[in-house]
């Protein structure tokens, strides 16, 4: 089973709640998927035991043998290839990697080249399976990372994959294919309105999903009445405290800062497996 | 004209309590919110929109049942996976390359142009905002970034305004990168944790490599103090100058919840840790 914790909005607390869930569960894998700002490792502290850089596809023309016919920068949508006079250029950082120019260039002349985007590294840290991806800084195109970091899961018997905050393309390739979703929010008119973005994504993708509510005593009660009103399961609410910030703060999980927490969090992967097995 | 741009790496770090406040304070300028996948600053600016507009980018493929012989020639070619094995289009992981189209033998795919989110131009009691609606699961945030960044100079140009403050959104990707481009600085609002000061690092490095010079200012800097410290050390080592710190103040979500930005509301203490940063912003940009 895989479980996907996510937010429209940043800064909710996805990496607490994926990281304690973890934690309270035996032989359980976390990818961290945030691969533009992954935090996880801060709280497991993996010992990295494989490291891969991750390319896409880039064209190479071979100008002995191109024509500077145009074909290649015709059939190219991101304008990434360009004939200018008896030069063919690339540019590199605004390929998707599609393979089109190269499979339509009628002579051969477009080779395609791995192109370095980011690096995944996995572990072991606090007795579980890790992985996460880094995005090379400059590189704007995430989602061939997280496809790599996701290509790590085992699936069996539960996979936790911890989200980039948004509701575009990351964070669609990242909880893509996930049997269920924890959708982390806040109880203010920013984390409801982002929150409301979430559940239409949820929605169009057709993944089952419940809400965790963080920091349920700040803000107001519209949250927990559009839960209501909606029929969003609320599987837990965790108050703001101190105690709680200032461990996070730390790099320390909640469920070892406040060991009370263990509890509250099997529960809370209890109520994942009940809504999940009448989806 | 200056552009000047809030971000923070790290999500949820305060960087539209921030870009709201700006837009209290400063006087003759465009506000555009950048975080087109999860735009929040209309909650604080009420905007009365003036202009609406469909956002076009790219082309989805759509096929001609009629002329398709199922002969899986575009599931071959494509390699997003976007074409399941009954030949029908997952528009979801499409990237809208048009392999599939040039490739089908029987010209049975058609490349559509797509409409893939909305913008805005809009009139706040603080001037035009500048904004945008991403459609749900689509791409392409970075061309969307660009687009009403480009508007929201057109409309400073036109109406004679001599600041741009940009919202940008978290992370250290391709609306990241958009919403750089151009900008004279670039405001990183972190919080004293670990995960904050290490994401705080990425974006600055980001910066750096498209030749963005930044500031930091530490938001909710006296949860932990120590790590208070350990930023402005990083800030100091990296000839980084740090705006200003702002307390933890229960009146930031108050306000919030009232549609109001910081310095709207009352008396509080963020608000006076915001005036003093403004301030010393104002004077390094010239305003």
């Amino acid at each position: 089973m895989i479980i996907a914790v996510a937010s429209g909005k940043g800064g909710t607390g996805k990496t607490t709640i994926a990281v304690s869930l973890a934690l309270v569960l035996l032989d359980v894998q976390l990818l961290d998927c945030d691969v533009e700002e992954p935090n996880s490792h801060i709280f497991i502290k993996p010992v990295i035991t494989d490291k891969e850089s991750v390319p896409i596809l880039v064209p190479r023309v071979d100008e002995k043998k191109c024509t500077f016919c145009g074909r290649c920068s015709k059939v190219c949508a991101y304008n990434a290839i360009a004939v200018l006079g008896t030069h063919t250029l690339v540019f590199p950082e605004l390929c998707h990697g599609c393979g089109a120019c190269s499979y339509f260039c009628p002579e051969g002349a477009i080779e395609e080249v791995p192109r370095d985007i980011g690096t995944v590294e996995a572990g072991i840290g606090c007795n579980l399976r890790f992985a996460h991806g880094i995005l090379n800084i400059g590189e704007a195109m995430s989602p061939p990372l997280i496809r790599a970091v996701k290509r790590h899961a085992d699936t069996e018997p539960v996979t936790i994959i911890d989200a980039p905050p948004g509701t575009s393309c990351p964070v669609i390739a990242s909880i893509k294919g996930s049997d269920f979703c924890i959708l982390v929010t806040e109880p203010t008119p920013f984390g409801l309105n982002d929150f409301i973005l979430s559940v239409e994504v949820l929605r169009k993708i057709q993944i089952p999903f419940g809400a965790v509510i963080n920091r349920c005593d700040i803000g107001n009660d519209e949250t927990v009445s559009y839960c209501n009103k909606e029929d969003i399961p609320v599987l837990m609410e965790i108050p703001f405290r101190r105690e709680i910030a200032m461990a996070y703060s730390q790099g320390t999980p909640i469920v070892e800062a406040l060991p009370e927490y263990r509890g509250r969090f099997i529960d809370l992967y209890n109520s994942v497996l009940r809504l999940q097995s009448v989806k | 004209m200056k552009e000047l741009l809030v971000i923070s790496g790290k999500g949820g770090t305060g960087k539209t309590i921030v870009t709201g406040s700006f837009a209290s304070l400063a006087e003759n300028k465009v506000v555009v919110d950048c975080d087109v996948d999860a735009a929040d600053l209309h909650l604080l600016l009420a905007p009365k929109v003036k202009e609406a507009h469909l956002f076009k980018s790219g082309q989805q493929p759509v096929i001609d049942e009629a002329k398709c012989t199922r002969c899986g020639t575009c599931r071959t070619v494509c390699r997003f996976d976007a074409v399941t094995p009954e030949i029908t289009i997952s528009h979801i992981d499409c990237e809208g390359c048009g392999f599939c189209a040039f490739a089908c033998p029987e010209h049975a795919i058609e490349m559509v142009e797509n409409v893939s989110g909305e913008w805005y131009i809009s009139e706040t009691r603080y001037g035009p905002l500048v904004h945008a609606r991403l459609g749900i699961a689509e791409e392409n945030s970075g061309k969307l970034v660009t687009l009403v960044k480009q508007k929201a100079r057109d409309v400073a140009e036109e109406s004679g305004r001599d600041l741009i403050l940009i919202d940008g959104s978290p992370g250290i990707g391709c609306p990241v990168i958009a919403s750089l481009s151009g900008v004279d600085c670039a405001v990183i609002v972190t919080e004293p944790t670990i995960s904050g000061l290490h994401d705080a690092g990425r974006v600055v490095e980001v910066a750096k490599h498209f030749n963005v010079p930044v500031k930091v200012v530490v938001n909710k800097f006296d949860l932990n103090t120590e790590m208070t410290g350990r930023i402005e050390e990083y800030c100091d080592k990296n000839g980084i100058g740090v705006l200003g710190k702002i307390p933890f103040c229960e009146s930031v979500v108050h306000a919030m919840v009232e549609g109001k930005t910081v310095i709207e509301y009352g008396k509080n203490e963020a608000k006076n840790a915001i005036l003093k940063i403004w301030k010393i912003l104002a004077e390094d940009l010239g305003l």
